[in-house]
């Protein structure tokens, strides 16, 4: 008996090593990935505009671990790495921010309509807040059909302003849907803070209003987000109940490619302050103190996720554009 | 075949869909046990419980994205606005989400959701609650609109909109639910995209659509009756996608259109009508193509200065003079 | 990727060029280098050559139409390829500026373009005919010109009730009374439109530049009136012991210019701008000077008159203009005019052309002078008729012919009854 425990145990702890290394190795590959990115926008290879995720690793990898291939993820115009994170292959994401035919929305999408059907992965929405009802529908399909899915749905916390996530929290709570409403509050809308525009600063307490579960979450590390988010996931699974997660993070580029870093809004010194808690260094650095990592296996890791990146931009660079047919399909469903 | 109401047209298409496929669901405000706020929903909550006849706060853009969302994963949802003065409020989901997801997402998501309620002006409503949104919804790539005239139209577009694979705007006259009308039984399907002429004629085109329909009909009888001249009344019935080629052929017969819809003039559905004829059937004219519509103002109160503001027979007639050259 | 086809500058100082003829068909197969079309320019017929392969599409520009250097006249695209909407179509052709062929027409009394009698319509072009749509295309099918028939719409539109039964109208084009005198053989209709050659255009510019607006030069002749002389008094004895009019020398002047523009229809002639108009009709413009200046009657289809109808007609007109009673269908439409100033001892003079017309001829008097006959001087009847020729549409030699023959015709008055 006392074997078996042991054994199983061990067999946990190496279980759940494995799923912390596999953590690690998606947020470098998103780190690098939005590294690129940046580069590939630099050289004009990317337009429009490019929402990175650097800094807010944590929060897609954190919950996105915890979902099941038959579950549903639904982001805004920030959505790079839930896309990475959900599965999406680097090289379909990378193609799509080049408006490629290889994109993963076959290049009429781009960087903010990240679509992966097959992958249950919904879309990147360009307007603020307009996707939270959408979730609840997508929810209202789960409980419809009678399904023990669940639908992630991420936002930033500058759309707790907007009705459509009070409208959307009230009818989820209403309908008792099983939408895990994650807001990655990453303190700034734009350039502006957010305790400068909300009259409540605390995210979660909106729950209070639609007597919605809530948790406050620490978003720059990715074991408490994936240990929140199982629990709103069997909240959702058992019974159908949404939970608001507030998710603290941090983003250390400007809201978009073609904005400042810091400036007016925020000063150097912060973001520095803030890059001390950098989400990939805290969970390799857990790893490490766990004896499950050494600075070869994290530089052996981290070569890898920048291979991957590599193939994915040569991918991108060689893939073709859409053909001009391409302007007028998709306008209609059969 | 039956005679039946407008409205219970519009009910007898949704009760039979729903009995038809297992994902169609009615959602909006007061559907359910309030039984519709005009009736359409009538009895649905009875036969087919609260899972698929779902009330809702007031809340239309938190429940038309729902209707996306549940389109999204595989539902085919009818989301009822209590008129369209207040899908205004849900708009973003229309045009920003319905219209777009499928073309944003390289064809991966098709959205097949029906958006209707009653449309256009009633009687003494005020300006906020009397208006015609065809031309707003008209003008967005990815939609489909249609505005019936009759029972039959009625029932056999909202059953085609049902089945469409993609986002479909119903616009019901909100004076038509009474109007009585021969509606075929059963499977009666009328095709997205096909006008009818509802009069035929020979000397003027009035080109209408759902309630004008009706002001189109009475002017032809006066125009009949006072000069004896014989005015094709064509009824779009769908204004996206606008059956072009039926304009074509019938201002082809008749050489002059009157254009008459219950929008405002400026960018109206006219318009593009107009657009259409002057570009496909510019030798065929022989007189400039005119617009009857609402008085360019908000909808007034008073009794009289209403009627002053919508389209009536009497001016489609005063148009036709001036297009027969009788004036 | 479509590839446009522009009007290319064929000539150093080609400005524009008219397709004389396309080689290759709206979706015709093309290669690069292949000719596409005969380019007539300033100076020559040029080949416009394909600047890439594939199909020919979108020819906008027709057969006889001028379009200026660097207009789209037509696109090479893929096979297969679907060239665009609006956006990204060549701009639409400018109208046709003429036919290929000529247009032929008829005019009428009330709406001949009236020189004298353009108002002052600003903006709109007063010539325009306003017709609807249907009404246009109708008439053309029926081969009604639409100037003839009165709109009853808007504005004077011409509507669709207008055309029914045009084809009566068509049929009957309204002409001049005319006396029985035997026609001279004379093509159908009343003029026709030649569309402007480029190099006809090009003289028509630079003369008109050069000169001023109209480019006249003048070719001077010294008659022999000696046969005309005798003539015209045997006929006035004859008029006289009939009780009718006498013919003057100006009636015979008159007679013998319309026969002789009837064989020389090149001085026959209106200068249209983008076109010149042969006139087969000839409505000689017959200068009278009234109390405050000019006026030109006009002696309508004065080749098929007879002289004593001519003469009639004159006297009738120069009365009225002296007592200003000429109505304007009675002073325009001339096709050539006659001025003649020998009643004031005027041996020679030239006079200025009356537009849209090409030529005019200024008549001095009849004066004796001694001249070398058969090696013998003797004293004959003389008298020096001087055109005025406007020369982008007459030519030197052209006039030089035309007066030639109208001298011999007035040297031997028989050869008018040929």
């Amino acid at each position: 008996m006392a074997t078996a425990t042991a054994r199983t145990a061990n067999a946990n702890v190496t279980a759940q090593t494995e799923l912390e290394r596999r953590m690690l190795r998606q947020m470098l590959l998103i780190r690098r990935f939005e590294e690129k990115a940046a580069e590939a926008y630099a050289l004009g290879k990317i337009g429009g505009f490019c929402h990175l995720y650097i800094g807010q690793e944590a929060v897609a990898v954190g919950s996105l671990a915890v979902l099941r291939d038959d579950d549903y993820v639904i982001s805004s115009y920030r959505d790079h790495g839930q896309a990475l994170a959900r599965g999406v292959p680097a090289t379909a994401v990378m193609a799509e921010l080049f408006g490629k035919a290889t994109g993963c929305s076959k290049g009429k999408g781009g960087s903010m309509h990240l679509f992966d059907a097959g992958r249950r992965f919904l879309g990147g929405h360009g307007i603020v807040g307009g996707h939270i009802p959408l979730a609840a529908g997508i929810g209202f399909a789960i409980r419809y059909k009678g399904g023990d899915q669940v639908c992630m749905c991420y936002f930033g916390e500058a759309a707790v302003n907007i009705g459509a996530f009070h409208e959307a929290l009230n009818m989820a709570s209403v309908y008792k849907l099983p939408v895990i409403f994650c807001c990655e509050n990453n303190r700034y809308g734009m350039g502006t803070a957010f305790e400068r525009v909300a009259a409540v600063t605390d995210v979660v307490e909106h729950a209070c209003s639609y007597d919605m579960a809530a948790e406050v979450v620490d978003g720059m590390d990715a074991l408490a987000v994936y240990a929140a988010t199982e629990r709103a996931a069997d909240r959702a699974r058992n019974g159908g109940h949404p939970t608001l997660l507030e998710v603290r993070t941090y983003r250390y580029m400007g809201h978009s490619m073609s904005d400042p870093l810091h400036g007016v809004y925020r000063t150097k010194e912060e973001v520095e302050e803030q890059r001390k808690r950098d989400p990939i260094s805290q969970l390799a650095l857990k790893l490490k103190e766990a004896g499950a990592l050494d600075d070869a296996a994290l530089q052996a890791l981290d070569a890898e996720a920048r291979a991957e990146t590599d193939e994915a931009a040569r991918f991108a660079e060689e893939s073709p554009d859409p053909e001009p047919d391409e302007l007028t399909t998709h306008v209609l469903a059969d | 075949m039956a005679t039946l109401t407008y409205r219970d047209a519009l009910n007898q298409a949704l009760r039979e869909e729903m009995q038809r496929d297992p994902n169609v669901f009615l959602m909006g405000e007061e559907v359910g046990v309030y039984q519709g706020a005009y009736k359409v929903s009538r009895g649905l909550l009875e036969e087919f419980g609260p899972r698929r006849i779902v009330d809702t706060p007031i809340a239309e853009l938190g429940f038309a994205g729902i209707g996306v969302g549940a389109a999204m994963a595989g539902l085919r949802p009818v989301i009822e606005f209590m008129t369209w003065n207040f899908a205004v409020l849900a708009l973003d989901q229309i045009v920003n989400s319905a219209a777009k997801i499928l073309y944003e997402s390289g064809g991966q998501v098709p959205i097949p959701i029906v958006f209707r309620g009653p449309n256009g002006a009633a009687l003494q409503l005020a300006a906020q609650h009397s208006q015609a949104w065809e031309s707003w919804l008209s003008h967005i790539p990815g939609l489909k609109v249609v505005a019936p005239a009759t029972p039959a139209d009625a029932k056999g577009l909202l059953k085609s909109a049902i089945r469409d694979n993609n986002p479909v705007i119903v616009l019901e006259g909100e004076m038509l639910y009474n109007i009585k009308g021969e509606v075929p039984e059963g499977e009666h399907i009328v095709p997205i995209g096909q006008a009818e002429v509802k009069r035929p004629g020979h000397d003027v085109t009035f080109i209408c659509h759902s309630k004008t329909v009706t002001v189109a009909l009475k002017a032809a009888e006066q125009l009949a009756e006072r000069e004896g001249a014989s005015a094709e009344v064509l009824d779009l019935r769908s204004l996206r996608p606008l059956d072009e080629a039926a304009i074509l052929e019938s201002v082809a017969r008749t050489n002059r259109a009157v254009v008459v819809e219950e929008g405002w003039p400026h960018c109206g559905i006219g318009a593009q009508v107009v657009d259409v004829i002057q570009r496909d059937a510019f030798d065929q004219l022989d007189a400039p193509v005119l617009r009857v519509t609402q008085a360019d103002v908000p909808m007034p109160y008073n009794k009289q200065l209403e009627r002053l503001a919508k389209p009536s027979p009497e001016r489609v007639v005063a148009a036709a003079r001036r297009v027969l050259y009788l004036d | 990727m479509a590839t446009n086809v522009y009007m290319e500058a064929l000539s150093p100082t080609m400005e524009e060029g008219r397709v004389a003829k396309w080689h290759k068909r709206d979706g015709d197969a093309v290669k690069a280098g292949e000719t596409l079309a005969e380019v007539e320019t300033d100076k020559a017929i040029m080949d416009l050559v394909a600047r890439a392969d594939g199909v020919l599409r979108q020819v906008a520009v027709a057969e006889g139409q001028t379009v200026p250097v660097g207009s789209v006249v037509a696109v090479i695209a893929a096979p297969g390829e679907t060239i665009g909407a609006a956006g990204s179509a060549p701009p639409p052709a400018p109208a046709l500026s003429g036919k290929g062929k000529g247009e032929t027409g008829n005019v009428g009394v009330a709406t001949a373009p009236a020189v004298a009698t353009v108002s002052a319509v600003s903006g709109a072009d007063p010539s325009r005919v306003k017709a609807s749509p249907l009404a246009r295309r109708m008439a053309k099918e029926a081969g009604v010109d639409l100037k003839l028939v009165t709109g009853s719409g808007p504005g004077g539109r011409v509507v669709r009730r207008d055309l029914q039964g045009a084809a009566t109208v068509a049929a009957s084009p309204p002409t001049f009374p005319v006396s029985r005198v035997p026609l001279p053989e004379r093509p159908e209709g009343a003029y026709q439109d030649v569309p402007l050659t480029q190099i006809r255009k090009t003289i028509a510019k630079r003369l008109a530049t050069s000169l001023g607006p109209i480019p006249h030069f003048f070719l001077t002749s010294e008659v022999d009136m000696e046969r005309a002389a005798e003539a015209r008094e045997a006929l006035n004895k004859q008029l006289g012991d009939q009780g009718g009019g006498k013919v003057s020398f100006n009636d015979i002047i008159i007679k013998a210019t319309a026969l002789a523009l009837s064989r020389h229809r090149a001085c026959n002639a209106w200068f249209q701008e983008d076109h010149i108009r042969y006139w087969n009709e000839v409505h000689i413009g017959m200068a009278v000077a009234v109390e405050d200046g000019l006026i030109t009657p006009v002696i309508r289809n004065a080749d098929v008159k007879s002289l004593a109808e001519i003469g009639r007609e004159a006297k009738e007109l120069a009365d009225k203009a002296r007592s200003r009673r000429l109505q304007p269908s009675e002073y325009t439409g001339a096709t050539f005019s006659v001025s003649n100033l020998g009643m004031f001892d005027i041996d020679q003079f030239t006079a200025v052309i009356n537009p849209p017309e090409a030529g005019i001829i200024a008549v001095g008097s009849i004066v004796q002078k001694p001249v070398v006959l058969d090696g013998e001087v003797t004293a004959r009847r003389r008298m020096r008729v001087t055109m005025s020729c406007d020369h982008r549409v007459i030519d030197g030699a052209t006039g030089a012919a035309f007066l030639q023959t109208l001298k011999q015709m007035l040297e031997n008055p028989l050869a008018m009854l040929l």
